[in-house]
């Protein structure tokens, strides 16, 4: 490998792990602050997709059109859905044990997954992209690079730039922050933690769902997109500390980097990569890179 | 008799008599849900009992299935008493590495780290020639009993298998009962309530912990034994984080903590998705059998939060 | 209490037990083993679709019985497989399996068809165990098997000047069967293929294997990906500039059925399949017309292997005027048939393979448009097969 295809596979790591990053924050968040093990995390990252597709039309007929109206209408659309799942299934589950929490998530994945089925359909679609984002830089002798990939790796440092300061610099962030370590705390200091729970969730399902729909024009749309995201999402947050921000960037770097590599230097043991990477880390660190916080 | 065994002696008496009844199909599928009655009871062992919430037991139902179907020539059968011990065996030792360095860790990291173990076996079989890699291998010959000269019985005979796995599940259940009643039962328990007491009281909790491991993955490593005999082939889809996920939903079903609950729950989910599957109950709308198993778990999370055995339990109290 | 829930249970087993218990008519059973949930969902639809329309073509009728269906969805999961192909074989008690669209699940089905001897045609898995190692009296395809198409676009792309050529596919049986089709014509015309790149099934992630291939500046790469993999695999290789650089080729499955999620990212390239766009036969014009008005949708391969499958159904029943148990007398009359199918007149070989054109098809617009015949009549070697 010479220098230069060298730096494209790094660039190629760090684009990959950015959008991980997008996908698992919402896990993390939801995870670490509310203790919920949400196994529908892939599903609501299926249904930004699903909405990024889905939605364009109509958003086409009414506001005008244009991919970031889309995203808005999605965005607002997924925070309400958040809202609404939270108060009718998730505000039981606090009290009880994770197990109860990974039956109930299971059920809402075949619920999810079929109803996609039953209201957009089985077939594989595409998603325009804007226009002006639709071009590529040139890198190396053969190889181009799409602009809307780095338009995503902005988009997602977008995030985690907003996420550190919502968390780190807001009354709001202070609460969740609060509410992570100690929930009798701050109900003994008066803050509806319902409420506070119930936009977390919003938040994080909208996080996933952003997720979605910003990779779908790179992606496509198909059944069962979510289930694959699921299992890597719950590798970066755990290699990450659960419930850390800071630890689901660096840890969803570190697994871009070796699938990456990995698929490249030893590619009959591509598919073990990541994995081995999850267990040798929790060996070395059994919590996670960082603690929650 | 007691009233806590009464209900599974009836049970096992009523599944002991039901190739009388049963047409081949169900024969078929009363073997599978013994099976995975038992791998339901080795992961209860874990899970109900210990406190370890393990989400990569499929790997190990999944080493036993691929061994004896690797053992087993082109040519004819291998001996069962080979083939047995080996596919427990194999089980066992993988859980043994696993076990200890995944007992490290606590909570959600120990069901992600099993989970991680699990996918790497699974990528081994998917990804390698080792067993015939993502179309799964084939087991032409059931293996062969014979002692000597002596065969006892034939694994490809009639109903043999039938009750060579509901044997099996009678005994899997009668160890684990004998066993939680005993010291190491009661260690157990003691774990799973506060470790911390149980070491300051003296018990290596770390190696009771790991004791319970390999002797759940062993177990899998039966039930995985006996999928493969039934079915005649393995694939690498046995060792999938959906099948380590099926079985957990079984336990939770059936309520976790008890033995019984295992099993009912391994019975209740194998029923429901054959239900709810059925052209024949639910006509055209069997295509998306998904949307009512989905919906039933999630009513049954809201309304029975203790399992099918805490339904069954509150009624007995009433 | 105790005693309720036992009763609960024996209930159960005994509900169980009669369910089966159907009156059987004289009606042909086809039990359909197809995927309804997952990924290859609208695959099994347009399978079944076909089927029926030609059943409904004959007027509901195949050899003089009618036809009734059962359906099992296989959810493309082997490890469910052998479990799904019993409840139609021995719960339903079907004459005639009809399944399935994943090459693995297909194997488990032909094994308990053989089994069972149960009459069984396969409109998709393109497995070569099918119709190889595990050929049998009672086991058909009415689609292709993997190293058809392949082989077929090994030889164009020799032909076509290319010396040196890169292959990418998933890691799975499928992706290597195709892989090894296309090494094999295109080493035996002259060309050399330098390196087999693979991503973990089902991994979409192959921009790190795209950047390999810019590195490496193949004449031409050949690939094995369907469904969603497919189009972002077509798409990312445009948006990586290699599209012009290095030209693709593929086995049909890249652009069938998802060219409109593939959009410009997929024009003018060259794949091989068994069907295409633009025969423009009074055949498959009079098929694509009938799909079209019955189902409201463009008919795909996968309708058109659902609907030869019924047709290959069809000449064995009216050889034995509906008498599934004489599996000899069908399989002879489906050998020495020609079978008027929408892709164009084929027969079936000795393994029970199609032996079929071959078309060479280009991307235009939104459709798989017919360059030519790649290779004629070719019939898969059946490698293993002892019948």
């Amino acid at each position: 490998m010479d220098l230069a295809t060298f730096l494209i596979q790094c660039l190629n790591a760090v684009q990959y792990g950015l959008l991980l990053f997008l996908v698992a924050s919402g896990l993390t968040l939801i995870f670490g602050i509310m203790g919920v093990i949400n196994l529908a995390h892939g599903s609501f990252y299926m249904i930004g997709a699903y909405m990024a597709y889905a939605l364009a039309p109509a958003v086409e007929q009414h506001l005008g059109g244009g991919f970031f109206a889309t995203l808005a209408v999605g965005v607002a659309l997924s925070v309400a859905l958040g809202y609404l799942l939270e108060w009718l299934f998730f505000s039981y589950l606090y009290e009880r044990e994770h197990l109860q929490q990974v039956l109930m998530t299971y059920g809402l994945i075949l619920v999810f997954e079929e109803l996609r089925s039953l209201i957009v359909g089985n077939d594989v679609h595409g998603v325009a992209m804007p226009e002006w984002l639709s071009g590529t830089v040139p890198l190396g002798e053969v190889m181009t690079y799409p602009v809307y990939r780095l338009f995503i790796s902005a988009v997602c440092v977008a995030v985690a730039l907003a996420m550190w300061l919502v968390l780190a610099r807001t009354r709001l962030g202070m609460r969740i922050r609060a509410g992570a370590t100690n929930r009798e705390m701050v109900r003994a200091m008066g803050v509806d933690i319902r409420l506070l729970y119930r936009i977390v969730f919003a938040i994080g399902v909208a996080l996933a769902a952003l997720a979605g729909m910003i990779a779908a024009p790179v992606s496509s749309v198909y059944p069962n997109m979510g289930g694959q995201v699921l299992i890597i999402c719950f590798v970066v947050v755990v290699i990450g500390g659960i419930g850390s921000i800071k630890g689901a960037l660096v840890a969803a770097l570190l697994v871009g980097f070796v699938d990456t590599f990995g698929k490249v230097l030893f590619p009959s043991l591509a598919g073990l990569s990541v994995y081995l990477l999850m267990a040798a880390m929790l060996l070395w660190k059994p919590e996670g890179l960082f603690r929650a916080g | 008799m007691n009233t806590k065994l009464a209900p599974v002696a009836l049970a096992f008496v009523a599944f002991g008599l039901f190739p009388l009844a049963g047409g081949a199909y169900e024969i078929d599928l009363a073997t599978k849900i013994m099976i995975l009655a038992i791998f339901a009871l080795s992961l209860e062992l874990l899970v109900g009992q210990t406190g370890l919430v393990c989400f990569g037991h499929a790997a190990f139902f999944g080493i036993g299935a691929y061994t004896v179907t690797l053992l087993t020539p082109m040519s004819g059968p291998v001996s069962l008493w080979l083939a047995l011990p080996a596919s427990v065996g194999a089980a066992a030792l993988y859980a043994l590495p696993v076990g200890a360095l995944s007992l490290r860790t606590k909570g959600v990291y120990f069901i992600m780290i099993t989970l991680a173990f699990a996918q790497m076996a699974y990528f081994v079989f998917h990804d390698t020639p080792l067993g015939g890699g993502s179309d799964g291998i084939y087991l032409d010959f059931r293996p062969d009993p014979a002692i000597g000269g002596w065969q006892p019985f034939d694994l490809s005979e009639g109903h043999t298998l039938y009750y060579a796995v509901l044997a099996s599940l009678v005994l899997v259940f009668g160890l684990l009962a004998v066993m939680l009643r005993s010291r190491f039962g009661r260690a157990l328990a003691g774990i799973r309530v506060n470790e911390q007491r149980m070491r300051a009281a003296g018990f290596p909790t770390y190696g009771y912990k790991l004791a319970a491991f390999v002797l759940s993955a062993a177990l899998a490593g039966l039930a995985g034994f006996l999928y493969a005999l039934k079915d005649g082939y393995v694939n690498p889809e046995l060792l999938s984080w959906h099948h380590s996920g099926a079985v957990l939903l079984m336990i939770i079903l059936g309520g976790l903590g008890h033995l019984r609950g295992a099993m009912l729950g391994a019975l209740a989910f194998t029923l429901l998705q054959e239900a709810f599957q059925s052209q024949a109950l639910v006509g055209d709308f069997a295509q998306h059998w998904q949307l009512p198993l989905g919906l039933t778990i999630i009513a049954f999370v809201a309304l029975m939060p203790k399992g099918l055995i805490g339904l069954a339990l509150r009624r007995g109290r009433q | 209490m105790k005693i309720r829930y036992c009763m609960a249970t024996l209930a159960s087993a005994a509900l169980l037990a009669a369910a089966p218990a159907q009156a059987q008519g004289n009606k042909l059973k086809v039990g359909f083993m197809l995927p309804y949930t997952g990924t290859y969902a609208a695959l099994g639809i347009a399978i079944e679709n076909g089927f029926r329309l030609y059943v409904d073509e004959q007027g509901g009728k195949l050899g003089g019985r009618e036809i009734e269906y059962v359906k099992v969805d296989d959810e493309s999961d082997p490890s469910k497989a052998t479990d799904n192909v019993n409840k139609l074989i021995k719960r339903d008690e079907v004459d005639v399996l009809v399944g399935t669209v994943h090459s693995g699940v297909a194997i488990a089905m032909a094994r308990a068809a053989r089994q069972s001897n149960t009459l069984m045609i396969n409109p998709n898995g393109g497995a070569g165990a099918i119709t190889g190692a595990l050929c049998a009296p009672n086991v058909f395809r009415s689609s292709f098997s993997n190293w058809q198409p392949a082989y077929a676009m090994g030889e164009v792309a020799a032909k076509r000047g290319h010396k040196t050529a890169m292959t990418i596919t998933w890691k799975y049986a499928a992706g290597e069967e195709s892989v090894n089709g296309f090494r094999e014509a295109f080493e035996k015309n002259g060309g050399k293929v330098i390196k087999d790149l693979t991503v973990p099934f089902p991994n979409v992630e192959f921009q790190a294997l795209l950047t390999e291939i810019a590195a490496a500046k193949p004449d031409a790469v050949y690939t094995f990906f369907a469904g969603g993999g497919a189009v972002k695999f077509v798409k990312d290789y445009a948006a990586a500039g290699l599209k012009d650089a290095v030209p693709l080729y593929g086995a049909g499955f890249l652009t069938d059925g998802t060219l409109d999620a593939q959009g410009d990212a997929a024009q003018g390239l060259l794949t091989t399949l068994h069907y295409a766009d633009g025969l423009n036969t009074p055949r498959d014009n009079a098929f694509r017309l009938a799909y079209a008005k019955t189902f409201k949708l463009q008919p795909d391969v996968y309708a058109v292997q659902g609907y030869d499958a019924a047709q290959m159904l069809a000449v064995g029943l009216k050889a034995v005027n509906g008498d599934v148990s004489k599996k000899a007398e069908i399989a002879a009359a489906i050998r020495s048939a020609t079978i008027d199918s929408p892709r164009g007149k084929f027969t079936v070989s000795k393994a029970h393979n199609p032996v079929q054109d071959i078309y060479l098809r280009k991307v235009v617009g939104k459709e798989n448009k017919v360059e030519g015949i790649a290779i004629k009549a070719l019939a898969d070697p059946a490698r293993g097969c002892k019948m």
